[in-house]
This record gives C-alpha cells, structure tokens and sequence, in this order.
C-alpha cells in the first residue's frame, strides 16, 4: 500500500505439490525492494507457481513468504500489496479501460480516484483511451492497461506473468524498454516471469534461473552469462561449448585440465569442481579461429586440429561449426571485422582462448540440459 | 491507350456480375425449403389466428364464423379474462425467479466448481427429458396428492395441519413450473458461467476485491447474457403453460393457457384467438423491454 517503506521479498523453503507432482522444491528467495528481479525458466519449471504463490493464488505446501517484517503466506491475495500483471492481462472485458484501471481503488474505498486513474493512463500513454473497451484495443495497449491496472495501486511487488508473451517481436522489444523505464520511475519491486532468456537479461537487476522446479543459479545477467554454475545455465542463457576433461593438476591460482590430451589452464575461481571429470565450458564468441599450425602468445589455451564443418554468414558475425579430432562439433561466432579472409568449409584451424573465459562444470550433470529450450523461446510458455 | 484501357476495365464486368447474381441465387435457394415451410405452417396460421380474432362471436363451427371485423371481441376477451391472464403473468414471474434462485447457484457449482463431475452433473440436469414432459408432470400429481407419503410426512411432523394439501394449491403449480423449467434457465447459465476466463475471478482478487465483490463486481455482469437467455427461456414458456395448471392446481389456479385451450376446444375461436394474440403480443412487448434494460449486446 502507498507510503510504506520498500521491503524486501522473501521466500523460504517454500515447495508445492500438485498432486504427486512436485512443482516447486524447497526454494529460496530473496527479492531486494525496488528491483527488477526476472524468473526465468522452461514451460513447466514452477516459475508461474512460484509467482502465483507470491500472488497468494497459490498456497504454498511449505514454508513461508515474508514482505519486510509481515509474514504473506496465508493472506488471502485481496488482501495482499501485491499486484498481478496477468499473462494475456485478464482486462475485465465488461468494463471500460478507465474503469479497468480504477477497479483496485475503487474497491480499497478511495473516493477521488479520477485523477489518479487519468495519471496512470498518461503514464502509459493511453490517455484518450479511458472510454474504450479492452476488445477495441491492439494486443501493445491492452498490455498497457494491464500494467496501469495493477501500478496504480503502488503495490510493494509488482508480479508479471510473461507479460510480453502475446506480443509480436518488434512490439516485445519496444515494451521491454517500456517497462524498464517504468519500474525505473516508480521504483517499485517487479518479479517477472519469464521463458525468454533475452527478455530477462534485457531488463531485470537480477535473474534466477529455475528448472524442474529448484533454483539453479541466482545472478546478475552479466553473472550468469559469464559464470554458469550449472550446464542448465549454461546452454538456456545463450549457448556453450561443453567439452569433456579430466583434472590433473592444481596450482595456487589454476586447475589444470586434460582435453583429449591437451592441456588447458583454468583460474580456480571458474571451477565448480576441483578433481575428477569435468565439463570445460567456453562461449562461443570467445573461441579464436588461427590457421593451422599458427604459434599463439604462453598462457592462451589452444585446441588443435580443427576442421572448419559449417560457415553461416550473419551480417555482423559469421558462426562457424569446427568438428574436432575426437568428432565433437564446437560453435564458434566472430565478429566480421575483416582483420582476417572468411575461413571455408574444409580448412584446417586451431582454437585459441582465454583461460579467464573458461568455467569448468560437474561432469555428472547432463550437457544438453537446456539445450531444447533455447529454439522455442519465441514461444508461449 | 485509353480505349485499350476501356476495354480491359469493363470487359470482365459481366463475368463478376454472372457471378455474383449466381452466389445470390444459391442463397435463395438455401432459403427456398425452410421458407416455404414456416410459409405453410407458420405464417398461414398466425394470418388465420389473427383473422379468427374478428369473426362473428357468436358463431361455431356448426353454424360458421364469418368476417364481421368484429373488434370488440378484444375487448371483451379481456374483459372476461383479465384475472387468469394477469395470474399467468405472475406465476411466470415468479416460475422464473425460483428458477433463477434455484438455477444460478447450480449452474456456478458446475461451471466453476465441479471439476471431474462437471459432465455428470450436466448429464444429470438433462436427464429428466428424456421422460415426457406430460408424465414428469403427472408424477408430481401423485408425489403432491393427499394420500402421498410427503403429505403424510408432512403431515405426521405438523408441518401440515390434518387437512393441509400439497396437490391443488398455488404452490404446486408454481413449483411444478419451475421444476419443468428448471433446465432451460441452468443450461445457458451454465454456458455463460463456463465461458468466463478463470484469470478474471483470480484478477478481481488480485485487485482487492473479496469473494462476494468479485462475484458481485466481475462474474455476475459476465454472466449476465447467460441470465438473460435463461430468463427468457423460463418465462416465455411458463406464461404459456397449462399443463401445470391443468395437473396441479384448481380452477383457482388456472392460467390463461387453460383458458385458451378449453376455449379453442369449445369452439369459440374468435376469444380464443383474442387471448392468443393479446398473450403473445404482452410477451414480445415485456421482452423487448426487459432485453434492452439488461443492456447485454456487448457482452454476447
């Protein structure tokens, strides 16, 4: 409710069950007041239950959900500070968007509700749009009302439900920076639910990665993306080269790596595990492509005997599939620069990078685990 | 050029003109059956009914009616039968406010509420028709009559004195009405019900409205065309019953339908056909008003 002091959200060990099916598995979040926090995860990972939980649509079947001091968890959702963007925005089809956006206020008592609803419709620059019905208006503008409706009540969380998932890609992309902007202005908390790792990374502070209903790795974007914890987030927030090694040294800064017979350095600190089989992990814009045979500088990690497979032109960058000695396929993107001719289908290279850009996973993990979900993150989950 | 140009614009006119009329020929004859069907049996005798109204009345059907454009006939149908007619409109009314009371509670358990039963209890509501509505009727008389054990229940518990009935009175017609009704007003109801997006009771919680605000401010005025079709469809035939009338009550409770039937039977058809009219004509009136005070067109 307006004028309170902003409050960390907080979730502890909370789990549900549908039926047999476990949804949700002891979780454990922390939501910090005013910032954009993005839940992204595959269809079916608990990221709506977890959401509709905070909603208080959802009970959880254990533990506790706290908004500063106040503990949630058996609130009934009316009476909860906390608004709901809905997924298609569930805009009550028998009332106007003017009354769509004052429907909260109304219904909390507050008497002289005009100019405020007239100030949010501006906000989301629906203005001279009060007098129409929701079904007049284009996919953009009902997602706006949506986010009037549920703004204008100040909540101390704003949830949304893949609130861009309707919307075509360009309109997407304008309404992430919309939103942005918005929660900028009126600081208040956004928990976002989310399947498309792009949408996420574009707006949030901070981004948990769920799957199969647990946390797998909790960060900033630029975290995530550089630091995975897991092959889950490696392969769902953009794409990774996964290649099978073994531990066979340690010195005090690096762990030494043998990969398929070469070795390779990795700062301790990019290594989940310290012994054993591991996957060595490295993005595929941070993969250098040298003619074979080409001598690079001490201290840069290098694969040999590389054989071009694959040559896609993109414009900016040209993605290239290089089939090593012992047949795996790596990916590999390079900005078109021009500092070097256009490598062919056939040709011999060797690859070179930076040991500071490898991380090194759990080789008990699966390493196409989030792999699938990557080509149909366009659609509606 | 310009003739060439001629050329080409109207040339293909006639061809898309051929078609056109073809596409409206078709239509016509899509039409040609049911139209002529309602022709015969439809218009043909609402014209006779309408022209019945001003036959000579005191004519029968031994001595012939003849056109005497006798209007005061109306008159003195009304007249005569103000009292059942008036009664037939009350009886509805109240047929179709039980039925509303009875109906939407039902309707929102199953739309809503039922879950895996939803289509058994569906099943359940239809089942009664597939006994006649004559016989359903009839078993209410014997349930109802004086000698049935819910009288003697009722009886044995004072709630009915020594010599309270059940069979003969008001409330047996009424409910015999309502309980023949009953589906027609539960089935677009629960059509309605059924169809309302579930987010939008969830989003009216969302937004501070508790259960009996949200039905109130939400899933009442999306179900309102489901309320108006069911009204309808509860009146409409309520008023026109007398079959109800005719196995539960008295001639104390008789509604116009008796009358028009035991009239028509009687062989004073230009009353007959007065009342006929005159009912119809209070019904399109009264439902005409009542749909454009519901105000649901945007809705449908």
């Amino acid at each position: 409710m307006p004028e309170t002091i902003p409050s960390d959200l907080v979730l502890s060990g909370i789990s549900k069950q549908y039926g047999g099916q476990q949804a949700v598995m002891q979780l454990d979040l922390t939501v910090p007041a005013g910032k954009f926090f993005a839940l992204l995860g595959p269809s079916g990972c608990g990221k709506t239950t977890t959401l509709r939980m905070v909603a208080g649509l959802e009970e959880p079947s254990t533990g506790s959900i706290r908004l500063g001091e106040q503990d949630i968890t058996g609130l009934r959702p009316y009476k909860r500070p906390v608004n709901t963007v809905f997924q298609n925005y569930a805009l009550f089809p028998h009332l106007n968007i003017f009354e769509n956006v004052a429907f909260g206020l109304r219904r909390r008592g507050i008497k002289n509700f005009k100019p405020q609803v007239d100030e949010m419709l501006d906000l989301v620059e629906l203005g001279a749009f009060g007098k129409r019905r929701p079904s007049q208006l284009s996919g953009g503008q009902q997602q706006r009302v949506a986010l009037a409706r549920a703004l204008i009540n100040q909540p101390q969380v704003l949830l949304l439900d893949e609130p861009l998932g309707a919307l075509d890609l360009k309109l997407r992309r304008q309404m992430q920076i919309e939103l942005k902007r918005i929660q900028t202005e009126v600081g208040i908390t956004f928990v976002h639910v989310t399947h498309d790792q792009e949408e996420a990374m574009t707006m949030a502070d901070t981004i948990a990665v769920m799957n199969g209903g647990l946390i797998e790795q909790q960060g900033s974007p630029a975290e995530l993306y550089d630091l995975p914890a897991t092959t889950f987030v490696a392969n769902f927030l953009g794409q990774s080269n996964l290649i099978r090694a073994t531990i066979i040294g340690q010195s005090d800064q690096n762990l030494v790596l043998d990969v398929h017979g070469r070795k390779v350095t990795v700062p301790l600190p990019r290594c989940r595990v310290t012994e054993g089989d591991v996957w060595m992990g490295i993005r595929p814009e941070k993969v250098f492509l040298a003619k074979a045979g080409t001598e690079q500088s001490n201290g840069v990690n290098q694969l040999r005997g590389g054989v071009v497979t694959d040559v896609s032109y993109v414009g900016v960058s040209t993605q290239y599939l290089v089939r090593l000695p012992w047949d795996q396929e790596l990916t590999i993107f390079e900005q078109n620069t021009g500092a070097r001719d256009a490598l062919v289908v056939g040709d011999q290279v060797d690859l070179h990078w930076q040991p500071s850009h490898t991380f090194v996973l759990d080789a008990e993990q699966d390493a196409l685990a989030g792999v699938e979900d990557v080509d149909d993150a366009g659609g509606a989950g | 050029m310009s003739a060439i140009g001629q050329l080409g614009a109207t040339a293909p006119a006639p061809k898309v003109k051929a078609e056109r009329s073809g596409r409206r020929r078709t239509a016509y004859l899509l039409l040609l059956p049911g139209g002529l069907f309602l022709l015969l049996f439809f218009v043909v005798p609402l014209v006779t009914l309408l022209a019945a109204i001003l036959y000579r009345p005191n004519g029968s059907i031994e001595t012939g009616f003849g056109m005497t454009w006798a209007w005061q006939n109306f008159g003195d149908a009304m007249a005569d039968y103000a009292r059942p007619f008036g009664r037939s409109l009350w009886y509805a009314l109240l047929t179709t406010a039980f039925c509303l009371l009875l109906g939407y509670p039902l309707a929102y358990a199953i739309a809503i509420k039922a879950g895996r039963w939803r289509n058994l209890m569906l099943a359940l509501v239809i089942a009664p028709f597939f006994t006649s509505f004559l016989i359903r009727t009839l078993s209410w008389k014997l349930l109802l009559s004086d000698n049935g054990f819910v009288v003697d229940f009722l009886q044995t518990v004072r709630i009915l004195g020594p010599d309270g009935r059940l069979l003969a009175t008001t409330a047996a017609v009424v409910t015999g009405l309502t309980y023949n009704f009953l589906p027609f007003m539960v089935l677009p109801l629960y059509a309605s019900l059924e169809r309302i997006d579930r987010r939008l009771i969830e989003a009216g919680g969302d937004l501070f409205a508790g259960p009996f605000t949200t039905f109130r401010t939400v899933t009442l005025p999306l179900s309102m065309p489901g309320v108006v079709a069911g009204t309808l469809l509860t009146f409409i035939p309520a008023a026109g019953d007398y079959i109800n009338a005719q196995l539960l009550g008295t001639p104390k409770q008789r509604m116009i339908g008796n009358d028009i039937q035991r009239l028509f039977a009687a062989g004073a058809y230009p009353t007959a056909a007065a009342l006929s009219v005159t009912l119809m004509a209070a019904i399109v009136v009264l439902v005409l008003i009542y749909v454009r005070r519901a105000g649901t067109e945007d809705l449908v």
